[in-house]
């Protein structure tokens, strides 16, 4: 590991979190067992190199011509060099000079690179762009390289080596600093108190540098490691400090000269430069996980790529479930994360029929996506789905295994998502994109699949698909891109195509052009669809059947007609009712007062309830049922009639 | 033509560099405290001695006379002569670069290919691989390389007498040779690029995972390995060929350490010679060679990640 490379190799690791600093982060720190243990490590053996003149055996340069080359002994508890002095003794006396130089450059590193980055990042503008580029300049060069150029000019003196070494790594920490201050720049505060009329030194004093401090400190502690390791570098490359006077570094280059007749002289000399990169190595991680708040254990290290398969896990069902002829029969499906503690989807049944199309309406946080995704499985790694039965014609999902789901998706059942570009990989041209599907889903050759991917881009209409083919995800549109979404989807020919708020990010006019589409390939296809949305109007002009969610739940379940004219949830009214089509222009929009409560805030009863108009006490207290007296819509509210405010709502 | 008007542009804007790089270290060298003529002459030189090899090292003329007889020299390939050995510095250069460019290619290849194959078999199978990188990357972060190689050396060298303890053989002359002159200095230097690589890989592809087109991708049912070896692959690669770039310089100038251990005469123990001589065009000579070479990896680095990723504006 070339001192260089230490350096810069962190760089692009090193966290820039942009997290601001939690209060007291530095004594969190040391709470922690890592924290205590190296702040310990240091502070012992820092005070023992000062503390030499009192606390050596011998001398540094003593030596003892007859104890030459000794390993431990009670006299020399750390054996003797070729001169017969003292190693612990050497030690002591030689962390003086290390550690002195490693503050040294421990303080220009940090003097430079918070007051560069302070200013850079809250000043912006031309400042900013000079000091980013002196920056690249400076990472630009080969430090070691700088450095004995810096010695050759100077001689080699140990101040000017480490002050050199604190200015070459200094922009690590500018950028760092920078990117912080920029954070903390943007935040509301900042800007609050620059209205209140503070000047600009008063918000660096008393807003940015609070918000910097987390990440300066953890990598000067870094920094430091690689101070040390660098003081001890030059010194084995005979520059800096001369032998015999001792320095750590000096001491690693007696005992290379020894390596054939004395080799116990290595461990104790790099044992104290492992121990002491060590404790700052870690005293930093332990600082920087404790202003940015992380746990105990690395997140990183549990999330891999078998993290992302989420099994379905069968459960009894709650009721007994008829056979039904439906395409995608849903019993009991949930979706659990934080060890099943936090539910986002509570026990949801339902069924779509052969061509069908069901839309799935709700605020955000009602666990619309989470449901949809779930019977794909590609929820997010943690979470965990259970089942009674989730079956495709008849066949069961739900016992299938990450393989056998995968022979699912996208022949039986595609997706496409509410992010049309960011859904294409960015590294491959639309057309890859979807000649890979073909190839895959229908087992053909590239050419036959290049022609197939052209057909279902004329499929889905998109204007010029030569052109189109040979275009990467960011040089399309919004509409485009999910064009070839949707081309992709077809790919494997699927009888259910879901389709997770397609048009959301799209513009008002691409909006109706995507549904038309949807529409059409469905009259074409027979393929059935499950379209989420929060857009009654897309639900009216596009779907069969609506489920409404609330809460994890699925709240009514009819006819698109019957909902829109009839609604019995209070919810599903509520909906309908701030709807913006149906407000003459000029009123003012009926809102749902309150928010949808967080998953780890649902009851047993009605969870719509401190929302709901019509709510009575018995609506928390108990379990609501399902309704069961009309096959062809369910609701779960045992108050509907109150709801209903128009005589023909009341249920019979 | 892009990659051609890329590559003017790039080069087109390293001339500055590369002038205020030499013009820098020039300026410094002439605040040089001491005088170059006493240190050749040695103690018992007379002051007339002295303004003779002064008078013929043309330092007695003004400094941007001076830097500008040198700049005129170094564009047409002379960089000056060594003061002690009056050797050309640039046939000392060439002389030195084989062993240097040896060691950090080869460690460059090997630390690329093993940094990316951990990585990646951590972030999809985690468990034992990742758990070992971890360590790897926290041990090695902290073993000073020197004392590394020293330990390699009382092992493989003193004790099983592997590998030869110092020297480099060129390739032309045995290039099993060559590999074992190598194989320690490489392995040392290696450790701790592969901990940077493999983490930087497996950040970078988890972190791929969990984005919107590999969600979708999975949802349409593609298999395993090409979402795996194609997509999370090519998107990962862009910050790991950054990371190589910077790699590539510090290793240039990180292999100082391990030449002047195993005694391989390269570019780095050449510098250090220099700089305990103070030997000032060899130094001067030095810099700008490293300064072509950076430049010339970070435009390699810069056409890579366009042919990576296709959003990369290089202008």
């Amino acid at each position: 590991m070339s001192i260089a490379a230490e350096i810069e190799v962190e760089a692009p690791t090193a966290d820039a979190s942009i997290a601001r600093a939690q209060p007291h982060f530095l004594r969190q720190a040391i709470a922690r067992p890592s924290g205590a243990v190296c702040v310990v490590v240091i502070l012992v053996i820092a005070t023992a190199c000062v503390a030499a003149t009192w606390l050596a055996p011998y001398g540094p340069l003593e030596q003892d011509l007859l104890a030459a080359r000794q390993g431990p002994s009670g006299a020399h508890l750390l054996g003797t060099d070729a001169l017969g002095r003292d190693i612990l003794s050497r030690l002591l006396f030689g962390g003086r000079v290390t550690l002195f130089g490693a503050v040294i450059a421990m303080t220009v590193f940090s003097v430079i690179g918070v007051t560069l980055g302070v200013i850079a990042g809250s000043t912006g503008g031309r400042v900013d762009r000079a000091i980013t580029a002196a920056v690249e300049l400076v990472q630009s060069m080969p430090g070691l390289i700088v450095l004995l150029v810096v010695l050759a000019i100077f001689g080699s003196s140990e101040p000017v080596a480490m002050v050199s070494l604190g200015i070459l790594a200094s922009p690590t920490l500018v950028r760092i600093v920078r990117t912080a201050a920029i954070a903390a720049r943007a935040e509301l505060f900042v800007t609050a108190a620059r209205v209140a009329g503070l000047t600009a030194r008063q918000i660096q004093q008393r807003h940015i540098l609070p918000a910097v401090a987390g990440p300066a400190i953890t990598q000067v502690t870094l920094f430091g490691a690689v101070a040390i390791l660098t003081e001890a570098g030059l010194g084995v490359l005979g520059l800096g400090v001369q032998r015999p006077d001792p320095t750590w570094g000096n001491l690693v280059a007696d005992a290379q000269d020894l390596l054939r007749e004395h080799q116990w002289m290595l461990v104790p000399t790099g044992a104290i430069l492992v121990v002491m990169s060590l404790a700052l190595g870690l005293l930093g991680n332990a600082i920087r996980d404790a202003y940015s708040g992380r746990s105990l254990r690395s997140t990183q290290l549990e999330q891999t790529w078998k993290t992302m398969h989420v099994p379905m896990v069968a459960t009894e069902p709650k009721a007994a479930t008829p056979d039904t002829d439906a395409l995608l029969s849903v019993r009991d499906l949930s979706v659990t994360v934080n060890d099943g503690t936090t539910v986002l989807v509570d026990a949801i049944s339902f069924d779509v029929a052969v061509g069908e199309s069901v839309g799935i309406v709700g605020e955000s946080g009602c666990g619309k996506t989470m449901a949809v995704t779930a019977i794909l499985r590609v929820t997010p790694p943690g979470s965990t789905v259970t089942a009674a039965r989730c079956a495709l014609e008849g066949r069961d999902l739900v016992a299938l295994d990450e393989r056998g789901i995968n022979a699912v998706r996208g022949r039986e059942i595609a997706y496409i998502s509410q992010e049309p570009i960011s859904s294409l990989d960015p590294s491959f041209t639309a057309g890859q994109q979807v000649v890979e599907a073909v190839r895959h889903h229908r087992g053909i050759g590239k050419a036959e699949a290049t022609r197939v991917a052209l057909q279902l881009f004329e499929q889905v209409h998109l204007p010029d698909p030569a052109r189109v083919f040979a275009s990467y995800p960011h040089e399309l549109s919004g509409g485009m891109a999910q064009r070839v979404a949707i081309a992709r989807a077809l790919a494997g020919r699927p009888r259910l195509l879901i389709a997770d708020e397609p048009t959301t990010a799209l513009d008002v006019t691409v909006q109706a052009e995507i549904l038309d589409l949807l529409r059409e390939i469905r009259e074409t296809t027979g393929m059935a669809i499950v379209l989420v949305t929060h857009d009654f109007g897309v639900l009216a002009d596009s779907c069969d059947r609506a489920l409404v969610m609330y809460g994890g739940r699925i709240v009514e379940d009819a006819p698109v007609r019957s909902l829109i004219y009839d609604p019995r949830h209070p919810y599903a009214r509520a909906l309908l009712a701030s709807n913006p089509a149906e407000i003459p222009s000029g009123d003012r929009l009926p809102t749902i007062p309150g928010i949808v409560p967080p998953p780890d805030r649902w009851t047993v009863g009605c969870r719509f309830a401190d929302r709901c108009p019509s709510a009575r006490t018995d609506c928390c207290t108990t379990m609501i049922p399902m309704s069961a007296e009309d096959p062809d819509r369910r609701y779960l509210c045992i108050h509907p009639h109150l709801a209903a405010q128009l005589p023909e709502a009341v249920h019979a | 033509m892009r990659v051609v008007s890329t590559i003017g542009r790039r080069l087109l804007r390293s001339i500055p560099l590369l002038f205020t790089v030499s013009l820098v270290s020039f300026v410094l060298s002439s605040l040089r405290p001491g005088d170059t003529a006493g240190v050749i002459l040695g103690t018992g030189a007379t002051p007339e001695q002295k303004a003779i090899v002064t008078e013929q090292l043309g330092l007695n003329r003004p400094v941007p006379e001076q830097y500008w007889s040198w700049l005129t020299d170094a564009v047409r390939g002379d960089l000056g002569r060594s003061v002690f050995s009056n050797e050309s510095v640039s046939g000392m250069l060439t002389n030195r670069l084989p062993a240097t460019l040896s060691l950090a290619l080869l460690t460059l290849i090997i630390s690329v290919v093993t940094g990316v194959v951990l990585g990646s078999i951590s972030a999809i199978r985690g468990g034992r691989v990742a758990r070992a990188l971890d360590a790897l990357a926290f041990v090695a972060m902290s073993i000073p390389s020197f004392w590394f190689a020293a330990v390699l050396i009382v092992f493989f060298v003193v004790r099983w007498e592997m590998f030869p303890a110092s020297g480099f053989i060129p390739f032309g002359e045995s290039p099993w040779m060559w590999f074992k002159s190598l194989a320690l200095p490489v392995f040392c230097l290696s450790t701790s690029a592969i901990a940077g690589l493999a983490m930087q890989m497996r950040g970078q592809m988890v972190a791929t995972f969990q984005s919107d087109y590999i969600r979708s991708l999975r949802a349409n049912g593609l298999p395993t390995s090409s979402i795996l070896y194609r997509h999370v692959l090519k998107n990962s690669a862009a910050p790991v060929v950054t990371l190589s770039g910077l790699l590539v310089v510090s290793l240039i100038g990180g292999t100082v350490l391990m030449e002047s251990i195993f005694g391989i005469a390269g570019l780095g123990t050449l510098a250090v010679e220099a700089t305990a001589t103070h030997n000032l065009p060899v130094i001067q000579g030095v810099v700008v060679l490293f300064t072509v070479i950076v430049i010339a990896v970070n435009l390699l680095t810069d056409l890579a990640q366009t042919a990576l990723n296709p959003r990369v504006d290089v202008s």
